[in-house]
């Protein structure tokens, strides 16, 4: 079930930016990060956790998730640490993904060569 | 009082100078195209065994003027001036092209109209008595001009269905005093139109007002008509921009027949090359008009043609900004002898 | 000719893709890159990880699967069927990064990679942020 619901989740994130890119002037820079603010939004009013219930993986993988986690760090760091969490807390809880795509990017410039299409 | 002019802004050549040879090198997408086997020589590989893709488009200018070169009989020491231009910025691939050659040089930047605007002013030299053999070079490489202009090549961005396919390809033509080939008899240097195309995707439509204008002007400053000529033929307009063309044109009562085609349309198939509203880049009008259409006309097939390179003149810097994409069109009329 | 007639004009003449061509392709493989996450978390999980670490443990494997289709000309294919359905995923924000920094490696490690590895991702990293930081001084 959890899957079936992932699928469906994901794939309706996906279709709502392809519509924009389509049907709207938005470049995919600029849907990218409207996505990811959107997330910090729905995050901030309550309405991301009800979603992340539902979808699992479906609402955390697309970029929305990215802003919700930003949020919830900051959520977290306020508890821990108060008025410094603010600063913190976001990029500390999205660090391992953001980590992630910086060194594995550099190792794949080491080792691929851009090609023609 | 300019005594070769004709009309609001046509050139009538006192002595015609003649294209004694061109050649065209393209790359492999281009050879699997329908012209493919016209081009003088191809290269499979998209780094021409360079480091990088500005290099290799060097190369490709190199390899086409070797080629041309070859066919006059000439060496790079018998030309009097080169004017020679790319996409790139500053025209790196003309200037490293031809940093060895000691020749006398003029980089030009026209985007894709360069080859036209090369050949226009290559035969004003020469009426004008200045040189007796210029040759007109440009190149465009798909893939350096993704990178200075789109995106990363293997960034999984949004290809619309208005843009185009920079074409791999360079081309090279001699021009002469005296000779044997294609004579070039009249110009008509193009005015910069925007009609305000926002749109970086859509450059054919951000050219075909310009090309309408040039068209419309040569041939009220001619006195002739499409039905006077065996081809006509716009640089790289693609599907949607040739379209365009024509429905402008038929507001001023001019009607392009079965006689017109666009380079942009011929040079790759469109049902079997995804490559959208069709070709793009300096390379395109450069290698359809050096490797086919030329060598075509010596061999008189068509015996009277007119060919317009057309530009869109913006930079991504420009687009950024919010500016709109202003195009350009220059023509020159060609006669097999 | 007005340019506000002309852009009427070369909107009629401009080709449009059906909507729902695109948006089939955009559901069917974004869906199916949550799908392999929602996948990779229970593995994770079945391996006895906690459901945060396991939660961030699939977001770097499919950084890392990005990236490596990215690095063998793959990911980009798979988006021209895919449009969105490979943008918005957490994939598409590591072939943001990773496509810039294969491409200008030419202009040196420091001076090419450097400053063009945030060239997209840049954007999504400072304004994800700063929304955040403002959520947080509300919050």
């Amino acid at each position: 079930m959890n899957y079936v619901s992932s699928f469906f989740v994901g794939g309706l994130f996906c279709v709502v930016g392809q519509i924009l890119i389509e049907r709207t002037r938005l470049t995919p820079a600029r849907i990218l990060v409207g996505y990811v603010v959107v997330g910090v939004f729905l995050s901030a009013v309550g309405a991301y956790e009800p979603l992340l219930k539902f979808g699992h993986s479906g609402a955390s993988v697309p970029l929305t998730g990215f802003g919700h986690l930003l949020a919830e760090g900051v959520r977290k760091g306020i508890a821990e640490k108060g008025f410094l969490g603010i600063l913190t807390g976001g990029l500390t809880s999205t660090a391992a993904g953001i980590t992630a795509a910086i060194v594995f990017s550099l190792l794949a410039s080491l080792i691929f060569k851009p090609k023609m299409k | 009082m300019s005594r070769k002019k004709l009309g609001s802004g046509t050139l009538q050549l006192k002595t015609p100078p003649v294209i004694l040879s061109s050649a065209a090198m393209v790359g492999k997408k281009e050879k699997q195209g329908p012209l493919g086997e016209y081009f003088d020589h191809w290269q499979d590989d998209e780094y021409c065994g360079e480091s990088s893709f500005e290099k290799a488009e060097s190369f490709l200018q190199k390899e086409a003027m070797k080629y041309a070169f070859q066919k006059a009989k000439i060496s790079e020491k018998d030309l009097d001036l080169v004017f020679a231009g790319d996409l790139l910025n500053q025209c790196i691939s003309s200037n490293y092209s031809l940093r060895d050659s000691g020749v006398q040089f003029f980089g030009l930047y026209g985007a894709c109209s360069t080859m036209v605007e090369g050949l226009i002013l290559s035969s004003m030299a020469i009426d004008g008595g200045f040189a007796d053999r210029c040759a007109a070079v440009t190149s465009s490489h798909f893939c350096s001009s993704e990178r200075q202009y789109r995106f990363p090549l293997e960034y999984g961005g949004f290809r619309p269905q208005s843009a185009q396919w920079t074409v791999t390809g360079a081309g090279c033509a001699v021009v002469a005093s005296e000779g044997n080939g294609v004579k070039i008899n009249r110009l008509c240097p193009g005015a910069i139109i925007d009609m305000k195309i926002t749109d970086m995707a859509n450059m054919g439509a951000a050219m075909a007002p310009a090309a309408a204008l040039t068209l419309k002007r040569f041939f009220d400053d001619t006195a002739t008509g499409p039905d006077d000529y065996d081809l006509i033929l716009s640089g790289d307009l693609g599907k949607i921009g040739a379209t365009l063309l024509v429905e402008l044109l038929k507001t001023d009562h001019i009607y392009l027949g079965e006689n017109y085609n666009d380079c942009g349309c011929m040079i790759f198939d469109p049902k079997r090359q995804d490559v959208h509203s069709g070709g793009s880049g300096c390379g395109c009008v450069a290698s359809v008009l050096c490797g086919y259409i030329l060598p075509q006309m010596m061999k008189k097939t068509w015996k009277k043609v007119l060919v317009m390179g057309t530009g869109a003149l913006m930079s991504p810097t420009s687009i950024m900004q919010g500016e709109s994409v202003p195009g350009i069109a220059h023509l020159v009329e060609l006669s097999a002898q | 000719m007005r340019s506000e007639d002309y852009q009427q004009l070369v909107w009629k003449h401009t080709p449009k893709k059906p909507l729902w061509k695109g948006c089939l392709g955009a559901f069917l493989i974004g869906g199916t890159i949550c799908l392999l996450g929602e996948v990779f978390q229970e593995i994770y999980l079945a391996l006895g990880l906690e459901e945060t670490v396991a939660s961030a443990m699939e977001s770097v494997t499919l950084v890392f699967c990005s990236i490596l289709l990215t690095g063998f000309g793959v990911y980009d294919n798979l988006s021209r069927v895919a449009g969105a359905g490979t943008l918005v995923p957490i994939t598409g924000f590591a072939n943001a990064m990773s496509s810039p920094v294969m491409e200008f490696r030419v202009e040196g490690m420091v001076l090419g990679i450097g400053p063009k590895i945030f060239s997209v991702a840049g954007s999504v990293i400072a304004y994800g942020v700063a929304a955040s930081t403002l959520y947080g001084l509300i919050y």
